[in-house]
């Protein structure tokens, strides 16, 4: 256990990385999994078409192929970013799929006579969607969301294999100097994601009753 | 409709064979160009000694490494063990009278060496086995034959990188939990470490301009600059930074076989079979031989 105190300072900056690489993965997904979700719902067919193509392939590809993807595909395109950048991209493309998925259940479950009555106040389809059927999709899907940015926490352990030192990669390394702190060393890992999801599922929950009061 | 199946069937029997045949075709390349060394014909050793056990018994046992391009490797083509170690072996099998084809090549791994030498399992270790106190505990070593030590893999074109003293901001990649990734870290924190699961990982990102350098001892990296895969692309900077010398693993306390191999060494030295058989092997990318290292004839 004073080997894992002592090394303190490692695990937390290891635990910075996981939620930096979790809040850049999982800001940029809130963003195009809603595009996607919009391409997905939206009156033009080719980028409905686009939009079930991408969730098709990327939420039925496992995370790690899509890391070895963006880690070692992406330079073979003379497309060059650090190991970091990488990371938060294969997250986000991943994660998006599932947003996408959210949203549009979301949306789906906007009673059809609101879109009806906004049509028939003569609004526009990029309208309808901002003002009448996003804020109502999102305030129904905030417990989804939730589950979705949870698993985000935790699918960021993966980058332990494309060289980003987050939490897991410490433990890796701390393991890999000390044998005998194993133990302490997973259970405080795990304590340190657990710290991170639980936080996140009271920050969802606070807001799941705020909008659920507005209703 | 009729589907025709026996057509589909012949359609595939011909691919294969095509296949077949065109794998068939790699084989000539795999050809290991190692120097011919002629078995002494006529060998006198002490009686009792090791050598003479050897000698009259007609086969050693060899332990080396299977898995390490360049120095002992079993590749999917030949099913026979080749490289640096394996050609060493082979030399002093031929001083003792032995035929290439009556050694006896055991797979060693780094964790099971002393064992395999003190359980009598194998005559002597010829495997990337660096020669230190802790291990002269169990066992004796001649030699050293070679003496490997951390270094870094660039890119060809790269001339910003001439030792570890120019690592400054590089990103340099080695394996997860390994040694060298830890002497980075703690010798050189100007670096930028980036951590793999394999050393074809690093070389990979190396390869694609992603890092700067690869780091290990300097013999696994000329086996990855001699692979033709890779041909041209890579340099071995040649600035070690740090000393693994290989030693002849031999049984605790057998001075005289120890002298015996020790004398093997020196002699191949001097007549050049050591540079050949250097040149031969890990020597296949250009790398000139270095000069061989004295053996130690420790007390």
């Amino acid at each position: 256990m004073d080997f894992v105190w002592d090394q303190r300072e490692l695990i937390l900056e290891g635990f910075w990385r996981t939620i930096q690489l979790a809040a850049l993965a999982g800001g940029l997904s809130l963003v195009f999994g809603t595009l996607l979700a919009v391409m997905r719902v939206c009156p033009i067919p080719p980028l409905r078409w686009a939009g079930a193509t991408y969730v098709t392939v990327v939420r039925n590809t496992p995370l790690t192929l899509v890391f070895i993807f963006s880690t070692f595909g992406l330079p073979r395109l003379e497309i060059r970013f650090s190991f970091f950048v990488f990371a938060v991209v294969a997250l986000t493309v991943y994660t998006s799929s599932f947003v996408c998925e959210a949203v549009r259940s979301g949306i789906n479950s906007v009673a059809s006579g609101e879109i009806e009555a906004a049509r028939a106040i003569g609004l526009p389809f990029r309208q309808t969607l901002s003002l009448v059927v996003l804020p109502q999709a999102f305030r129904a899907i905030v417990p989804l969301l939730s589950s979705v940015f949870i698993a985000l926490t935790k699918n960021t352990s993966i980058a332990v294999a494309f060289s980003v030192t987050e939490a897991t990669s410490i433990l890796r390394r701390l393991q890999n100097q000390d044998a005998s702190a194993t133990f302490p060393l997973l259970i405080v890992t795990a304590a340190g994601y657990l710290v991170i999801t639980l936080a996140l599922s009271f920050a969802f929950s606070r807001l799941e009753r705020r909008v659920a009061a507005a209703r | 409709m009729k589907f025709p199946i026996r057509r589909l069937v012949l359609l595939f029997a011909v691919l294969a064979l095509v296949l077949a045949a065109g794998c068939g075709d790699d084989d000539g390349n795999g050809e290991s160009r190692a120097p011919e060394v002629t078995v002494e014909e006529e060998v006198e050793f002490p009686a009792g000694s090791t050598m003479a056990e050897l000698a009259d018994a007609g086969t050693i046992r060899i332990g080396t490494k299977f898995d390490q391009p360049g120095l002992g490797n079993i590749s999917l083509e030949t099913d026979e063990p080749e490289g640096f170690d394996v050609e060493i072996g082979k030399l002093i099998a031929s001083k003792l009278g032995i035929d290439e084809d009556d050694i006896e090549f055991i797979e060693t791994i780094s964790a099971n060496r002393e064992a395999f030498i003190t359980g009598d399992r194998v005559d002597i270790v010829i495997a990337t086995y660096t020669i230190n106190d802790e291990r002269k505990q169990q066992v004796d070593f001649a030699g050293p034959y070679y003496v490997a030590g951390q270094d870094l893999l660039v890119r060809e074109d790269d001339d910003s990188i001439n030792g570890p003293d120019d690592l400054a901001g590089k990103r340099v990649c080695a394996v997860t939990g390994s040694t060298p990734i830890a002497r980075i870290r703690t010798s050189y924190p100007e670096a930028e470490p980036v951590e793999f699961e394999t050393y074809t990982e690093c070389v990979d990102q190396l390869e694609a301009g992603q890092i700067d350098a690869v780091s290990t001892d300097d013999i696994i990296l000329a086996g990855y600059a001699a692979d033709p895969k890779y041909e041209g692309k890579f340099r071995v900077v040649g600035e070690v930074f740090s000393t693994e010398p290989y030693g002849i693993g031999l049984p605790k306390g057998d001075t005289e076989f120890r002298n015996f191999l020790n004398d093997v060494l020196e002699d191949a030295y001097e007549d050049g079979t050591w540079e050949e058989i250097f040149d031969a092997t890990l020597g296949a990318s250009g790398e000139t031989a270095p000069e061989p290292p004295p053996v130690d004839r420790y007390p």
